[in-house]
This record gives C-alpha cells, sequence and structure tokens, in this order.
C-alpha cells in the first residue's frame, strides 16, 4: 500500500450559467482503488468525471494528480501540451459510446498502437505484436487485427476501447458508463475482464455508472450523486447494504431482483 | 497479545426514509468480546439482530454509536470509524467473513472464486489454486464443478464455495453467518472441523449457528444478542 494519493479532489464545482452541473466535490483516490460515481442523469456525474479528467474546466477547486516522479501536479496548472501527454500515456479514457473513443476508420491494430507511438514506441514489429496481445487479453481474435471497428459488434468495440487505453499501462483510468448500451451477456463479460484487469494491473479507477451492480461488482468506494452534490459516500458495500440518504436508500430499493 | 476483537458500547438503527422516516432500533449497549482460538456464538431468536451485528462487524452496515476495535498488523483499528481503505485492508488480512448467500460474479470459476483471497495477498496464483482446489475437496464439491462459475450451483453447493472462500486464509478473526444452513450431515461435520482446526490455530471466531448440534460442538460461550435488542421490553 502507498501512503500519497494518485489524485487530490478538492471543492471541484462546475456552473453552467446560473445552473449546477456539480457542487463541492471532494475525495482522494488512492493507488489500486476504484471508485465508482452513481446516481440518475441528471445528477452531475458525467460532469464531475469531465472536470476530473480535464475534459471540462471547473468553475472553481483543485485537481491534483501524483506524476510518475512523486511530485503532486495542479492540473489546472498544467500547460495544455503536458495535460494532452498525461491523458495519451498515464491516463486513460473510456467512453460509453465507442465510437468517441477510437478512430472507427483505421484499423484495430492501429487503435491501439497509436498510443503505443504516443509514449515513445517507433519499432513497427513491436507495435504490432503489443496490440496483438492487448486484442488477445480483450479476447479479439488476432486475426481481426487489421479490420476496422466499423466491422466490430458493439461489445468488441468496447472491449477495443479498453484496450486502446490499457496498452500504455497507464495509472488512472476514467470510465463514463463503460457497460452502457450493451445486451447482458456482452457486459458480463465485459465487467469481468475489466474485474480482472483493473485486479492484475492494480489499476485506479473512476468509473460513472447508473448501475447499481456495476459498482457492486467493479468498486471498492462509492460516492451517489443527486443535483450536482455527493449526498452519500463510502465503502460500497457499505453504502449499498446500508444506505443511509432517503435518495440511496430509494436507488437500492429500485433495483429488479432476477 | 491483544484480543482480536472487542465490541464496545455499540447502537445501531435504521431510519426507513421510504416509510416517513421512522426510525428501527436494531442494538444497544452492544459489548462482548472474542479471544483468540474462541468460537464465540451470537444467541437469540430470528430477527433480532444478529446478521445485522455481524454486518456491522465487517462494516457493512454502519453503526451509529460505539467501537469495533480489531487487531489489525499489530495496531488497533476502530472499525466503527474506519475509512474505507483502512477497512478494505483490515478485510484483506485480518478479518474473514462468510456470509450467508454468495454472491457470484459472472463467468469466474469456482475455484477462482476460492483462491481469491489469497491472491488479493500476493499468493502465486498457481498456488492459490492448488489450495483453494484442496479445499474443494475436503468440502466434497464434486470436481466437474470446479471450473464452472457457482450461479448455476445448488444452495449446498454455493454455500461449501464461499466457506472454502472464507476459510482458505489464514485470518486472525473469522465471522461466520449460518455456514451450515444448507449442508447435509458430512459436510456439516467437515465444517465443524474446519471450526475446530481455526481455533487450534489461535483464530477468533464469531458466528451465528441455528443448528443446535452444530451449535453445541463449536461454541466456547454464548452471547445473548436479545440482551442487547430494544425489544426485549417490548415482549
Amino acid at each position: 500500500m502507498t501512503d500519497a494519493p494518485l489524485l487530490k479532489v478538492r471543492d471541484i464545482s462546475k456552473f453552467y450559467g446560473a445552473r449546477i452541473g456539480c457542487q463541492n466535490v471532494s475525495f482522494d483516490l488512492w493507488p489500486g482503488e476504484v471508485l465508482a460515481i452513481v446516481g440518475e442523469s441528471g445528477s452531475g456525474k458525467t460532469t464531475l468525471l469531465n472536470c476530473l479528467a480535464t475534459r471540462l474546466m471547473p468553475t472553481s477547486g483543485s485537481v491534483e494528480y501524483r506524476m510518475r516522479d512523486g511530485q503532486m501536479r495542479d492540473l489546472s496548472r498544467m500547460s495544455e501540451a503536458e495535460r494532452r501527454f498525461l491523458m495519451r500515456t498515464d491516463w486513460g479514457f473510456v467512453h460509453q459510446n465507442p465510437a468517441d473513443g477510437l478512430r472507427m476508420a483505421v484499423s484495430a491494430g492501429a487503435n491501439v498502437g497509436e498510443r503505443l507511438m504516443a509514449v515513445g514506441e517507433r519499432h513497427y514489429g513491436n507495435i504490432r505484436e503489443t496490440a496483438g496481445n492487448w486484442l488477445g487479453r480483450v479476447e479479439i481474435s488476432v486475426d481481426r487485427i487489421d479490420d476496422q471497428p466499423r466491422a466490430f459488434s458493439g461489445g468488441m468495440r468496447q472491449r477495443l476501447q479498453i484496450a486502446r487505453n490499457l496498452v500504455t499501462a497507464p495509472r488512472l483510468v476514467f470510465m463514463d458508463e463503460p457497460t452502457g448500451g450493451l445486451d447482458v451477456s456482452v457486459q458480463a463479460r465485459l465487467l469481468d475482464l475489466l474485474r480482472g484487469l483493473v485486479q492484475d494491473l492494480g489499476l485506479s479507477a473512476i468509473i460513472v455508472t447508473h448501475d447499481l451492480a456495476v459498482a457492486r461488482l467493479l468498486s471498492h468506494r462509492m460516492m451517489v450523486m443527486k443535483d450536482g452534490v455527493v449526498i452519500e459516500q463510502g465503502l460500497t458495500d457499505r453504502v449499498l447494504d446500508d444506505p443511509r440518504e432517503a435518495y440511496t436508500q430509494l436507488l437500492v430499493s429500485s433495483i429488479l431482483q432476477v | 497479545m491483544p484480543t482480536p476483537l472487542v465490541v464496545s458500547e455499540v447502537a445501531k438503527s435504521f431510519t426507513m426514509h421510504l416509510r416517513d422516516g421512522i426510525r428501527l432500533p436494531v442494538v444497544s449497549n452492544v459489548a462482548f468480546s472474542v479471544k483468540a482460538g474462541e468460537c464465540v456464538v451470537l444467541g437469540g431468536p430470528s430477527g433480532i439482530g444478529k446478521s445485522s451485528l455481524l454486518k456491522m462487524v465487517y462494516g457493512n452496515y454502519a453503526v451509529d454509536s460505539g467501537q469495533i476495535l480489531v487487531d489489525h498488523e499489530g495496531r488497533l483499528v476502530d472499525l466503527a470509524t474506519a475509512d474505507p481503505r483502512t477497512i478494505l485492508a483490515v478485510r484483506r488480512a485480518t478479518l474473514g467473513y462468510v456470509s450467508q448467500f454468495l454472491r457470484t460474479v459472472p463467468r469466474v470459476a469456482a475455484v477462482d472464486v476460492v483462491a481469491e483471497p489469497l491472491t488479493a495477498r500476493g499468493v502465486a496464483a498457481a498456488e492459490a489454486k492448488a489450495t483453494a482446489e484442496a479445499m474443494l475437496a475436503r468440502l466434497n464439491l464434486p470436481r466437474e464443478l470446479w471450473q464452472l462459475p457457482p450461479a448455476t450451483f445448488s444452495g449446498g453447493e454455493q454455500q461449501r464455495v464461499n466457506i472454502a472462500r472464507g476459510f482458505i486464509t489464514d485470518h486472525r478473526i473469522l465471522l461466520l453467518d449460518e455456514p451450515t444452513a444448507s449442508l447435509d450431515a458430512t459436510n456439516r461435520a467437515v465444517v465443524v472441523e474446519m471450526i475446530a482446526e481455526k481455533k487450534a490455530a489461535g483464530v477468533a471466531l464469531l458466528g451465528i449457528f441455528h443448528d443446535e448440534d452444530v451449535r453445541e460442538k463449536v461454541a466456547d460461550r454464548i452471547v445473548d444478542v436479545s440482551a442487547f435488542s430494544p425489544r426485549k421490553s417490548a415482549a
């Protein structure tokens, strides 16, 4: 266990004009920890995720990240070039719609290889080999390496997006509804895969989901958002087994039992 | 060596916001401890709060007040106030739990479900798997089931997977929520034997056993939960 957080979030707020996106969110994320942010549509969870991942500029508050050299850096004080480099190497971002995270008109192998080139890998043979390995890890047959993701099913595209994100061995991955829009058997496979990868690689992750079962399976810790505010947080099974806030109780009691 | 588990002045109630915010008191003034090598059994009628109490000790349920002190790697941790990261560390190294029902993960084979607590602690995959197989064999789970995900197993088979997973580590404290409820006599006897081995190894056990025969064989002491229940006077 490392004794310093990877991400320090303090009083992050984002306003869209007078409307609240998210308000006064603070937390620490530790290495190897998976945090789920849950809440209904419009609760501000994606706004928060985008603020953390520097895809949106928060109105106020700070996000600090511990770089590989151990230095804590304030993300809003980084240059655009530094932020982009971080995004391409040490971070991953898995979008709900794989088309937002993939380049649909280049091959699967190139989609994975592109991120490797961003960290300086130039040897074509190595890139292709690594890309092939990663396709295998996300259970895409290696003979599809030259196909474009356009020719892939939704579940395959999502797995390819995950491979593209993880190939540079990032330390932090953001995921926005990674299983949304997939049918349940595909979802189960993806969840199992994500769970294994997070465990094997010791990743830290922040996962936005409205699916409490996904949160239960993948996360250690959970934050419940409503109207832009974190109303309850804690150990995932504590929040789900003993929800304290009225809204969390409503969410938990609304789960369909199979 | 300090006492592995000390529960003191713990109180818990549920506030049901969906039922006009009514407050249901569960327990108050709970105080007991479990020594190394001892098996303490929570007694009292159904619905008195035995399972709730186990969940509080494991951290699934929050407590309103009081302390739950656990000897974790040589220091005392109060689980009533510990942050999530500390609770997870305590669960990984010190505090095990065999729940009544197995929460299955899609696609994960029974043997891997059992081996997971070991791999989470850094034991090599092959070694963890071998240990897991030995546990499953001892609990008479048919070999052809080992590689299957337990979702479709019978209640008794799932429970044995659960027991194997809970007993596989050398955690110093083990919580048992009716581990023998759906087992036949042969497997009940195996579990009784396994509990005796844990006691001999100095593990502190806290459990719920409705089966009188099993309870008599394993219990060193019975803590009557109705003494902590607000309903005791009403009844």
